[in-house]
Order: C-alpha cells, then sequence, then structure tokens
C-alpha cells in the first residue's frame, strides 16, 4: 500500500514534468509577444529588444525551461544586471510583468475564494444530487422520478451564466433579497460571506447537482438488480438498510471518482461563475490573464489546476481500494 | 388464528402476475400446495415456469406494487398475503430464510462476511455486537467452514463458490428459520460441490426441523432428497405427488416428459435423449386450452378440441396425488406405465 503511494506519487511529478514541458512549449509558440508586453504604448523595436534580452527571453525555448525549472527550486532573478532586478523566490512559478507580481503570489491570494467557492458548492450538488437521484430510483417509473429527471434535464441544460443573471436581476436587484455580491474572508464577516456566495454556490451547484442525480439513479438502478440486494431483502432488513447502506455503498464507486476529478477541476477557477459576481478568485484571475496575454500567469494556473488534478486522480484510487475491497492497489 | 388442521406451510391458490408495457405477464396461476416441519418438497420445473416466483411471493420479496398477489400463503398460522410489509419483512430471515442459485453474486461484494451473518443476527435479536459475531462464528463453523474465526474477517471474493453457498446456507438457517426455501442452490456449483451442499442442508434441516423448499429442474436431486414433488408449467401446478409416484406412477405428459428427457447411462433402448418438443409458453400470451398442449404428444388421445379450448382442472387421483390433464384416468395410467418403465430400466 505504502510502496503503492510512492510509486504513485514518483509517477505523478513525472507526469507534472512532462506536462510543464508540454505547456512551456505550448506556450512559446504562440504568436504573442512577452516582450511586447513589457513596454506601454510608447514603444520602440529598441526598447523591446532591450527587454527581451533584459528578461532572457531570447533565450531558446529549452534554455528558458530549464531557468523556469530552477527557478520551481532556488528561485530566480529577472534582469539581473539592470539597476532594478526583480526578485522571484523560490518556489518561483514565475513573474507577471504586467502586474509586478510574483505568479505564485497571485495564485495563493485567488486560492481561498475558489476553495470556498468550490467547497460549498460541492456540498450542496452532492448532498441534492445523491438524495434525489436515489428518490428518483427507489420510485422509478413513477410521476415523482420522472419530474424529478425532468427538473434535472433543465437544471443540465441552462448555461449558469444565464441562471446567474436572472438570479442576480431578480434576487438582487428586483427584489432586494441580497445585497450585491462583494467578496469578503469569512473569518472577517461570516454572515457577508454568506450573502455573497449563497447565489454563487448554487448556480454552481445546480448543473453537477443534475448530472449527479442522473449518475446515482443510474447507479442505483443498476445495484438494486443485483442479487446481494435481494439477499439482503431475504435478510429481512428494513429497507432504508436496504438501500442506504447495501445498495448506496455499492453503486458509490463511480460517483467517487466524478466527485473527486469534478471537485479539482473546480479548484482550478470557476470562470463564469466567479466573473458573473466578481469573486476574486483563480477563475477571475485567469480570464483577466487571457485578456491580457499575462503568459506566466496562465502557466501558472495551468499547472496548479493540472496538479489539483492528478493529486485528486490519487486520491480517488486511494478510495476506492477503500470502498471496494476487491480493489487491489499495486 | 393458528388452525391445526392447517399445515405448516400452506399456499392456496397463489396467483402472481406483472403487468408490463407488453400484456399483463401471468407468473404464476392458482398454486396450492402445503409442507409440514421437517420435510422436503420439491418445486421442479422449466426456467419460466413461475417456480422462482412463487418461492420470493412465499418470501415477501415481490414488490406489490410491481406484481399483483392473490391467494393466501399461511405460515404457521399467518397469513402471509394478508400482511402489511414490515409485518412480512419481519418473518423473513427470522421464521423465513431463502438461498439464491448463484453464491456468487447473492453476498454483497464490499462487506466481510462475518459482518453480513452479524447484520442478519442484529436485525431480528437484540444482541450485542459482540455476540452477533460470536454466533456469526458459530454458524460458519456448523456449515462446515474450516477455521470459521478467521473466515469471518475475509470478503466473499476470497472464498470459493462451494464456500460462499455455505455462508449463504450459515446466513440463511442463523436465526433458525423453521422454512428454508432453496432456490436451484446447487445449478451454478461444481457436481462435487453440489452433493455437499444437498447433506448440509438435509442434515441442518434435521437438526433444526425445518420445512425445506427445494426450487430445482434436476431430477436426480428431487429423487434424492424431496419427499413431496409439485411440477409446474406455465405457472401453474400439473402434478403434485410424493416423490415415489412422481418417479413410478407419474400421468401428466409433461413429467412423463421431464422424466424421459433426464440422461441415463445405463439406458441401451436408445442412442439419444428424448426431449420435449416446443418452448415452454410465453407468460403473457398463454394457450386458451392447457398450457401444455401445444407440446403435448398425448392431446389427440383426447379428442375434439377440448385441450386447445379448455383450461383442465387439478384433478386428484388419490390422497397426495393430484393432476391437471384432460385425459382419461386409463389413458393416462397406459401411458404412465409405458413411460415409466422404460425410464426405470424396463424393456418396452
Amino acid at each position: 500500500m505504502s510502496a503503492y503511494v510512492v510509486r504513485r506519487v514518483l509517477s505523478m511529478l513525472l507526469l507534472l514534468l512532462l506536462l510543464s514541458l508540454v505547456v512551456f512549449i505550448l506556450f512559446s509558440i504562440l504568436p504573442t509577444d512577452p516582450a511586447r508586453l513589457t513596454c506601454g504604448k510608447a514603444c520602440t523595436p529598441e526598447i523591446i529588444e532591450a527587454n527581451r534580452h533584459r528578461l532572457g527571453l531570447d533565450l531558446p525555448v529549452m534554455q528558458q525551461y530549464w531557468e523556469f525549472l530552477k527557478g520551481l527550486f532556488v528561485g530566480r532573478t529577472y534582469a539581473a544586471n539592470s539597476p532594478d532586478p526583480i526578485n522571484c523566490s523560490a518556489p518561483c512559478l514565475g513573474y507577471s510583468f504586467r502586474r509586478r507580481e510574483e505568479v505564485l503570489i497571485l495564485i495563493k491570494d485567488g486560492l481561498p475564494t475558489t476553495i470556498w467557492l468550490a467547497l460549498g458548492a460541492f456540498v450542496f450538488w452532492m448532498v441534492a444530487g445523491i438524495s434525489l437521484g436515489v428518490y428518483a430510483a427507489i420510485r422509478r417509473g413513477t410521476w415523482r422520478d420522472k419530474t424529478v429527471m425532468s427538473v434535472s434535464l433543465v437544471g443540465y441544460s441552462l448555461p449558469s451564466f444565464f441562471i446567474g443573471l436572472l438570479a442576480i436581476f431578480f434576487i438582487i436587484i428586483k427584489w432586494n433579497l441580497l445585497p450585491y455580491p462583494s467578496w469578503v474572508p469569512p473569518q472577517e464577516n461570516p454572515i457577508g460571506f454568506l450573502q455573497t456566495m449563497i447565489l454563487p454556490w448554487i448556480i454552481l451547484a445546480i448543473l453537477y447537482a443534475a448530472f449527479y442525480m442522473r449518475l446515482t439513479r443510474n447507479q442505483m438502478l443498476e445495484v438494486l438488480g443485483e442479487d446481494y440486494i435481494r439477499t439482503a431483502r431475504a435478510k429481512g432488513l428494513p429497507e432504508r438498510t436496504v438501500i442506504g447502506k447495501h445498495a448506496l455503498r455499492a453503486g458509490l464507486t463511480p460517483i467517487v471518482t466524478a466527485a473527486g476529478l469534478d471537485l479539482a477541476g473546480l479548484l482550478g477557477g470557476a470562470i463564469i461563475i466567479e466573473s458573473l459576481f466578481s469573486l476574486p478568485g483563480i477563475g477571475s484571475l485567469a480570464i483577466s490573464s487571457v485578456n491580457d496575454s499575462d503568459l506566466p500567469v496562465i502557466v501558472g494556473i495551468t499547472l496548479v489546476t493540472a496538479t489539483f488534478i492528478i493529486v485528486a486522480n490519487l486520491i480517488v484510487d486511494l478510495l476506492y481500494a477503500a470502498i471496494d475491497p476487491r480493489v487491489r492497489l499495486g | 388464528m393458528s388452525d391445526s388442521t392447517r399445515a405448516f406451510l400452506d399456499v392456496r391458490d397463489l396467483t402472481v402476475s406483472f403487468p408490463t408495457e407488453g400484456g399483463l405477464v401471468h407468473a404464476v396461476e392458482g398454486v396450492s400446495f402445503s409442507i409440514e416441519r421437517g420435510e422436503t418438497l420439491a418445486i421442479v420445473g422449466e426456467s419460466g415456469s413461475g417456480k422462482s416466483v412463487s418461492a420470493q411471493a412465499i418470501m415477501g420479496l415481490i414488490n406489490r406494487k410491481a406484481g399483483h398477489i392473490s391467494g393466501e400463503v399461511w405460515l404457521n398460522g399467518q397469513n402471509i398475503v394478508a400482511m402489511s410489509d414490515d409485518d412480512v419483512r419481519k418473518l423473513r430471515g427470522s421464521e423465513m430464510a431463502m438461498i439464491f442459485q448463484d453464491p456468487m453474486s447473492s453476498l454483497h461484494p464490499f462487506y466481510k462476511i462475518g459482518a453480513q451473518l452479524s447484520e442478519a443476527v442484529r436485525v431480528h435479536q437484540k444482541v450485542s455486537k459482540a455476540d452477533a459475531k460470536a454466533q456469526a462464528i458459530d454458524m460458519l463453523g456448523r456449515v462446515g467452514i474450516p477455521d470459521p474465526k478467521s473466515r469471518a474477517d475475509t470478503y466473499p471474493h476470497q472464498l470459493s463458490g462451494g464456500m460462499r453457498q455455505r455462508v449463504m446456507i450459515a446466513m440463511a438457517l442463523i436465526n433458525s428459520p423453521s422454512l428454508l426455501i432453496a432456490d436451484e442452490p446447487t445449478t451454478a456449483l461444481d457436481v462435487t460441490v453440489q452433493a455437499q451442499i444437498l447433506e448440509l442442508i438435509a442434515s441442518l434441516q434435521s437438526e433444526f426441523d425445518t420445512a425445506v423448499v427445494l426450487i430445482t429442474h434436476d431430477l436426480g436431486i428431487v429423487a434424492d432428497v424431496a419427499d413431496d414433488v409439485a411440477v409446474m408449467y406455465g405457472g401453474r401446478l400439473v402434478e403434485r405427488a410424493n416423490v415415489d409416484d412422481i418417479f413410478y406412477r407419474a400421468q401428466m405428459p409433461y413429467t412423463l416428459g421431464l422424466l424421459s428427457s433426464v440422461p441415463r447411462l445405463d439406458q441401451v433402448t436408445s442412442d439419444r435423449l428424448d426431449p420435449i418438443p416446443g418452448n415452454p409458453p410465453s407468460p403473457i400470451n398463454l394457450p386458451p386450452g392447457c398450457v401444455f398442449q401445444p407440446r403435448c404428444s398425448y392431446s389427440h388421445l383426447v379428442g375434439g378440441t377440448t385441450c386447445e379450448m379448455q383450461r383442465p382442472e387439478l384433478l386428484q387421483i388419490n390422497a397426495d396425488h393430484f393432476v391437471r390433464c384432460h385425459l382419461d384416468e386409463a389413458e393416462r395410467v397406459r401411458i404412465s406405465t409405458e413411460v415409466t418403465h422404460v425410464f426405470h430400466g424396463g424393456q418396452a
């Protein structure tokens, strides 16, 4: 088991290394010129070239990549020979010349907002999705099942920016039920935090809940036809134990997989919801970096998001083994 | 309520049907039989003959929203068909228990077998977890599982098919039920293991004085273990008798057909088996007359369209021999002698 984890962590690191290389090469062949972005409107080719040299952007791609990797472990200094060198301490994920800030600090600033958004929505959609999915499965074929399924289809097909705009227009602007969203950390103002987050949570959760409801329903329907469920009933177990313990446990595995990966994906930022509700998270950072062609930030976010997903994959595999004794790690 | 003349398990006129999109499925129609404690009744029939559905109806395992059940199932003086779902549930696993065909899929793959057994104990008995575990280990030992204490901590996939069926039997009998329904308990097992499992059921049956309903299509098993036999076809009981009458004096053409299709090593009169022609009827679209008529090679002896148009009644031949057939008695006895004579090794 622990040998398995060590092996998985090593292959994870290798995967990340490869991924960073691919991302680096991809972004280096983009037509966007980072050196061009370092000077403002009054720009001459001479200044651009000077900046390009100063920041090491004239080096070959592989050498730039090497500098980037080295920076992760020992930090790096941009424009070392100029009068105002830029220090980026280890682990240096890059430097945004646009924002004049280290990429890692930008991500660190946005991460709490994104984590709160993702976790809150996760709780909402898991509770709603699983319970409604189980409900629909045990009421299969009835009008209740059909209602739940139709509502989920509507939830699944409505784009979140549409529901989000509707919610902002009616709940916040027209009916004044909630103040206009402005991010405050929960430790500073718990009530303001909840007032800001409740709508993003629900709107983000609707899309996922619809998917998890269908997933849970299908899983439950499959499991409820299994022989061991008939055995559980033949033992005289009450129906709630048959459903809640025997059936749900057996149907959980694909739900756990999907949940782990979805949550990890959300930690890389929920671009639409964050922009809509002006939440200063990773998603907002990503969208504004794309608008500004701020390549170092985009590379940094891509790598951080990828790391989340790869780590989530490992956790999901470990959970698999915890749920299903037939799964042997190794 | 309790009626001293009523048999321990008394099934009367049991009818089960399922509405489906293709029409009403008549799975079981008017089935009656009875059995006392300590006895074994074998229910024999092809797939789709309604034997498993009858068993599940007795156990209350048929969802009443999905299927219509009528008739009476008296277990120890209580009519299960008339009871509430929750009252039937309390009888399941305590008064009546069931084991299934496929031990590979009948145990929950995610729980240790000890936990699955103690769970069965704790639904019906108010005992501590430790007590339930001790009972589970004891029962595993009694069904012949070596080293039950450590086996209790294994998962089903770590056991062989025969061992899993032993676990199923242990789980079924752990609350000493007075009725055990075994639905093809050996079909999925190796031949060598089959005999061990049947022997185990028989020895536990005499120990607990259990009534056993054994569902099977294997006449060899029937001959070995059954006291009484009920033959089902197309959802109906077509013949019911004690085991000797079935093997030596069966009168229903379908029963005789089953007897003729048993492979025999000592048979020299014919070089191939004598299967029943045709297929079982569709339970949605049953023939209007005798359900066996389309496959029956004797219906021309009745004459007219009686077999095609009229449902035969279940006739009582003697105290415990019933047969459902339009043939007159003399013809039935003649055919019976012909077939059973050959079956039991005589010259035709």
